[in-house]
């Protein structure tokens, strides 16, 4: 190929030697300062692999020896973040939880909090919808078995529910009616019949008769005369579209016979106040949360009345929720 | 044909050094007309920034504002959003199609006279001539061993270049941010880092570019010639030496001892003594020529000097060119400056000028969007009814704060409300506050009967409550359980 290399007559440039039907190209110098160029980059390669990681190794790689890691980086910035976020947790803390619908930002910034503490804590029994699974229930919808508004979410939240060794948590047992030898297996099924009408998915019949005697001995002490539930027991509502086990009959069989014993556990123990807050003020957000019927009437007048005359109901309750959440951080 | 010799010749190197270009000051009309050109582009560049606009007290009052830190871009009385950046997106297809209808047109003008490269180089070789002196004071200044004179007279072009430099770093900056405040921070040390490094970068730019590179950036950097050379054609203008009328070369003594037998050139060299870029326009159209038309100047100069007529170096289309050598006379300018392929760029250029100002004068400053939560895509409510949430986006593209109307159709029996509202107060519409310049964030939720199809398409519409010409719709889905136990 060289020897085909000639110089061109009319720019007086070397050709690169290659011929493609006739045509050729010519070999023009490049200037000098690409070459510095080229240079400065391989010296600046060369500062960079010292300096930084850089070579891959087996297991890992040359670390450099500024000692800087993307790993290092991140947990920088997560740790800057959590220095900037503090005031906020500081604030909710600080911040009467029957009030924090009055400062819509601090509010805000809950549940944004919330949202990624709950993908966090609770998305492995709630789903990542929040909406959960037969037994596990869904916290988007109406139906609270303790109650929804803030406090009470918190109050769940942080006392957790039937734990065993905490004499605070929502606790309450349903007996099993037929593995306790309380109601025969046909009984169930009149009772089951019974709550299937209450809920409008049966018609009325023999033996839902049966069932509305059984219901009214056996039932109501939780379930209330009108079978709308109980609260204060965690007992549900049998009368509306929302079942936590299920409405078809075998389920209904195997909630009365066996029982059901759902529990959860009490985050005040494992999770700081100020996050308690945020998963409260986000599942609050999701669609079902209750207003305090208190807030509504506490303007700046009751609320000095309230500081005033001591404490009132509403009031104690809080400062036990508060005194129980000290406790457990 | 191959010659070893030739090959391994020691002056045929891999790589090649500058040249030194040192070019003459030259005066003419198209040296005056660069002065113009010049004196408009960096006007505009230096005072564009701080033309002062007001829109009302929700918006900035600079005139044009790349507001990247809000995601907004202002020009004059049109205002653009993230969303709309096919505006400008159009404008840069005007600027290329523009670009064309020039270069078909009059050839590589934009390189000659607007090109900022060409801009400041020759603003900086000007700064060259006042301290050094002309062409041949600079290369004997070049060539002189360094001594205090050489070393006093480098360090004050230099930092007069790095002042120009700087400017003009510093005045890109103000494109971006509010001009006199961030002025003021930056010279009290509390603008932003990227300000200050933007101006370092652009200062280390146009120093190294403007005062050292020069022509290397345009022959060797740049693709532009090369882009520019395919569109021109036969009816393009370009600088031409009429080697017809030219040569032979001889100087005015030898064609005064010998009559007849020299052509127009004296051969004096003042076309290249004066080029910026280094060529000698005598060899024929080369990439390296920008057209800057100076050699034109010169040359007419010269031929006034000997009595010739002017214009041995002249702006020529290849086509007249050729015309000229038979003898024949030029085709009319109007004749080569309408033709097909101008009127065409011109068309289109014009086509999408109208359409963007025919978009912008009939966009809608008001715009929802909604999007269905996906997980749960329903919930089961107690009463039986079902319930759907969306999480809603209203923009309010106007500047001043806005009370905005969503409503529905298409789902019977329906309630909506927002996050901060009670379904209990729920009805068929629900207004929203949305502050001015900005887009607001909703959560909707919205209930209806379980009883109804598992997947139901209705319509969400905002109004503004101050304009209710204003308005936007979006198609949404209602979902429910498949089949009701």
């Amino acid at each position: 190929m060289v020897d085909k290399q000639r110089v061109d007559e009319a720019t007086g440039t070397k050709t690169v030697g290659h011929e493609w039907d006739g045509i050729e190209e010519l070999d023009t110098p490049m200037p000098r300062w690409w070459l510095w160029t080229l240079y400065a980059t391989i010296i600046w390669g060369i500062i960079y692999v010292i300096l930084y990681p850089a070579w891959p190794l087996v297991n890992s790689a040359t670390e450099g020896v500024l000692g800087w890691s993307s790993r290092g980086e991140y947990e920088k910035s997560v740790a800057a973040r959590e220095v900037e976020l503090e005031p906020i947790r500081q604030a909710l803390v600080s911040t009467d939880i029957r009030k924090l619908s009055g400062s819509p930002e601090l509010l805000q910034a809950a549940i944004e909090g919330g949202r990624s503490a709950f993908k966090v804590h609770c998305v492995q029994c709630h789903g990542a919808g929040a909406a959960g699974s037969k037994g596990y229930p869904n916290l988007n919808d109406d139906e609270w078995l303790w109650g929804g508004d803030m406090e009470a979410i918190e109050y769940t939240l942080i006392h957790g529910i039937r734990n065993p060794d905490h004499p605070d948590t929502r606790f309450s047992q349903m007996p099993a009616f037929g593995r306790d030898g309380i109601l025969q297996p046909n009984e169930i099924q009149d009772v089951v019949s019974h709550v299937r009408v209450l809920s409008g998915r049966e018609q009325p019949s023999a033996s839902s008769a049966r069932g509305a005697v059984l219901f009214e001995a056996n039932c109501t002490i939780c379930h209330g005369n009108d079978a709308k539930g109980d609260r204060t027991q965690g007992a549900p509502n049998l009368t509306d579209a929302i079942s936590l086990y299920g409405l078809d009959r075998a389920s209904l069989t195997e909630t009365v016979t066996n029982s059901r014993y759902g529990v959860m556990p009490r985050w005040g123990q494992r999770l700081d106040p100020a996050t308690i807050r945020m998963l409260t003020a986000y599942v609050h957000s999701l669609g079902g949360g209750e207003t305090l019927p208190a807030v509504e009437e506490l303007n700046e007048e009751t609320l000095e009345q309230v500081n005033g005359d001591a404490v009132t109901n509403e009031a104690e309750q809080s400062n036990t929720a508060r005194s129980g959440q000290d406790e457990q951080s | 044909m191959s010659n070893p010799e030739e090959i391994f010749d020691p002056q045929l190197q891999l790589y090649e050094k500058r040249k030194g270009v040192y070019p003459k000051a030259v005066d003419g009309t198209f040296r005056r007309l660069k002065w113009v050109i010049m004196a408009v582009t960096l006007g505009i560049y230096y005072i564009t920034p701080w033309i002062r606009w007001d829109r009302g007290p929700y918006a900035p009052d600079q005139a044009v504002l790349v507001d990247l830190a809000n995601r907004r871009f202002f020009m004059f009385g049109i205002e653009i959003w993230p969303h709309e950046f096919y505006y400008v997106a159009g404008m840069l297809v005007m600027a290329g199609i523009g670009l064309f209808l020039v270069t078909s047109a009059v050839g590589r003008a934009w390189c000659g006279y607007s090109c900022p490269q060409t801009v400041w180089t020759d603003l900086f070789q000007h700064v060259e001539r006042a301290i050094d002196g002309d062409r041949n004071a600079q290369f004997r200044l070049q060539d002189a061993p360094w001594g205090p004179k050489k070393i006093a007279k480098r360090l004050s072009k230099w930092t007069i270049w790095l002042l120009l430099s700087v400017a003009t770093g510093g005045a890109w900056i103000f494109y971006f941010a509010d001009a006199p405040t961030l002025a003021r921070d930056f010279f009290t040390g509390e603008a932003a880092f990227v300000a200050y490094a933007t101006v370092g970068v652009l200062t280390a730019t146009t120093f190294i570019f403007g005062g050292f590179m020069r022509e290397q950036v345009c022959i060797y950097m740049c693709p532009w010639p090369r882009i520019q050379a395919a569109m021109m054609d036969e009816n393009s203008l370009t600088v031409t030496y009429k080697d017809w009328r030219g040569e032979p070369r001889g100087s005015v003594k030898k064609a005064q001892a010998q009559p007849g037998s020299f052509g127009d050139c004296i051969d004096c060299n003042q076309c290249v003594a004066v080029c910026p870029t280094g060529i000698d326009i005598r060899e024929g159209p080369q990439i390296g020529c920008i057209t800057c038309a100076l050699c034109i100047d010169a040359c007419d100069n010269v031929m006034d000097q000997v009595g010739r007529p002017r214009g041995l170096i002249d702006y020529v289309t290849e086509e007249d060119a050729e015309r000229e050598k038979l003898g024949q006379p030029h085709t009319p300018v109007l004749k080569t400056l309408f033709r097909p392929r101008t009127i065409l760029y011109f068309s289109a250029w014009g086509a999408i000028g109208l359409a963007m100002l025919f978009a912008v004068g009939n966009r809608t400053r008001i715009d929802i969007s909604a999007n269905h939560d996906r997980n749960p895509l329903y919930v089961q409510l107690a009463d039986g009814d079902v319930r759907n949430a969306y999480t809603v986006n209203l923009r309010n593209m106007e500047n001043r704060p806005r009370e905005m109307e969503i409503s529905m159709s298409g789902l019977h029996g329906a309630v909506l409300w927002t996050n901060e509202g009670l379904r209990e107060t729920a009805g068929q519409n629900v207004l929203v506050k949305v502050p001015a310049d900005s887009v607001g964030r909703v959560r909707l939720f919205v209930a209806a009967p379980g009883d109804g199809p598992a997947r139901k398409e209705f319509k969400l519409t905002v109004q503004a409550k101050d304009d209710r010409t204003a308005q936007d719709t979006h198609d949404v889905f209602f979902e429910r359980p498949e089949i009701a136990e």
